[in-house]
């Protein structure tokens, strides 16, 4: 979707502001912020595609107008409430008033440190051969879907070239929405800065993507 | 864009209490589990990781290519996995090319290497500017790079994780890695700095 995540190239945000020796929280919030939401995900009921697309969905200004913690926590209730684990009653108490949904699974702390050292890979076997190899010219798609996607606007429509053939991975846009993982062969594909910011581009710029294979078109 | 929120009867931190209330009196999560994450980002994953990545890969040329050709297994033989690292990428400054990395969609960030990603990775303006006007956003870390330098920025768009390799600091020849992982920041395995130049 062509929500406020989507930020390649958008302007007036002013300067980066980089904090000299920055705390990895900046308060205890935060730490319990990160805590939850890993751990409500841990329950199995979405997939990280699922909760990336609850973050895009806040309206714009409630996007911009949030730090990332604050993005975090705002679609986590969306998830809650979709899924059936907490209710609006339950957060308008500040206490568990309803029942919940069963989650295939709780997270406990003594299973923690095997959870977090195994991540979550999204890499997939995959049947069919590769479309596109190293070398390739490949343009990509110009399309707007409603639903979430990972090809971003200023990348729509571009040629650029396929540098690496990565695997097969996790479609989102279809998972995002519980309609299956779908796996694609994922690319990177490189492009100059003046084919996708034409004139006056920085010269010396490339910029490239993770495409997945549907995302492109041979040149 | 980032707020401080310090004060417990701040409502934000309410919001979040109250949430993890719910969820526990529900049975569906493990408040001490939440300890058990902060702890792990906040003791045990962070760039320390990365700066050992980098420090043998300058000193091990085998480990270097293995380094290039294979990051996920390469880095994962230091013991350094899982969450947010599982598909890495490692891409190496050279003379003429630095590497930048940013997601412009999220906030992916490698983190079995790097730890959790600063707010300002995370905010609109790095992530609106670092694709369009990288130069300008390096000029904000105080990094100048010489006109011709090629610059190439990945935009971290699906699950692979990219993790810059620094050049060497000249003035380094027969140092420890131990010692020269001290000169790689995190930064500099964003890409938003250099390696540190030894004192």
């Amino acid at each position: 979707m062509n929500g406020p995540q989507d930020l390649g190239g958008q302007m007036a945000f002013g300067p980066v502001a980089p904090e000299k020796d920055e705390p990895c929280f900046h308060a205890d919030w935060e730490r319990r912020a990160l805590g939850v939401t890993l751990c409500a995900g841990a329950m199995g009921a979405w997939t990280i595609d699922e909760s990336r697309h609850a973050r895009e969905s806040l309206h714009p200004a409630d996007y911009y107008g949030s730090s990332y913690y604050e993005i975090w926590i705002k679609a986590l209730e969306t998830l809650l409430k979709r899924h059936g684990f907490v209710s609006d009653r339950d957060l308008a108490a500040g206490k568990a008033v309803d029942p919940a949904a069963m989650p295939k699974r709780v997270l406990k702390a003594e299973n923690v440190p095997d959870v977090l050292a195994k991540g979550g890979p999204c890499d997939r076997p995959i049947a069919t051969p590769a479309r596109f190899k190293a070398g390739d010219l490949v343009r990509t798609k110009n399309f707007h879907p409603a639903g979430h996607t990972r090809l971003p606007r200023y990348a729509r429509g571009k040629q650029g070239a396929v540098e690496a053939v990565r695997a097969g991975f996790v479609f989102p846009d279809t998972n995002a929405h519980g309609q299956g993982e779908n796996p694609q062969w994922v690319y990177t594909v490189v492009f100059d800065g003046a084919e996708i910011w034409g004139e006056g581009a920085d010269p010396t710029l490339s910029v490239s993507i993770d495409a997945w294979e549907s995302y492109l078109e041979p040149a | 864009m980032s707020h401080d929120h310090d004060n417990e009867l701040d409502p934000f931190a309410a919001r979040v209490r109250a949430l993890e209330t719910i969820l526990t009196q529900k049975g569906l999560i493990d408040p001490a589990a939440i300890d058990v994450i902060v702890d792990t980002y906040e003791t045990k994953i962070g760039p320390r990781n990365g700066a050992k990545v980098v420090a043998k890969a300058w000193v091990e040329p085998d480990f270097a290519v293995w380094l290039k050709r294979d990051a996920t297994a390469a880095i994962g033989s230091l013991g350094y996995t899982g969450r947010q690292g599982e598909h890495m990428q490692a891409v190496f400054n050279t003379a003429d090319t630095h590497n930048l990395v940013v997601c412009t969609l999220c906030s992916c960030y490698p983190w079995s290497v790097l730890g959790l990603p600063p707010v300002w990775y995370k905010a609109p303006p790095y992530r609106s500017r670092a694709v369009i006007d990288p130069r300008g956003v390096l000029e904000e870390f105080g990094l100048t790079l010489p006109a011709t330098t090629r610059i190439r920025v990945w935009d971290s768009t699906a699950e692979l994780r990219y993790l810059v390799v620094p050049m060497r600091p000249k003035g380094t020849e027969g140092w420890s890695e131990e010692r020269l992982a001290d000169l790689v920041t995190r930064d500099a395995m964003i890409g938003t700095g250099l390696a540190r130049e030894p004192a």
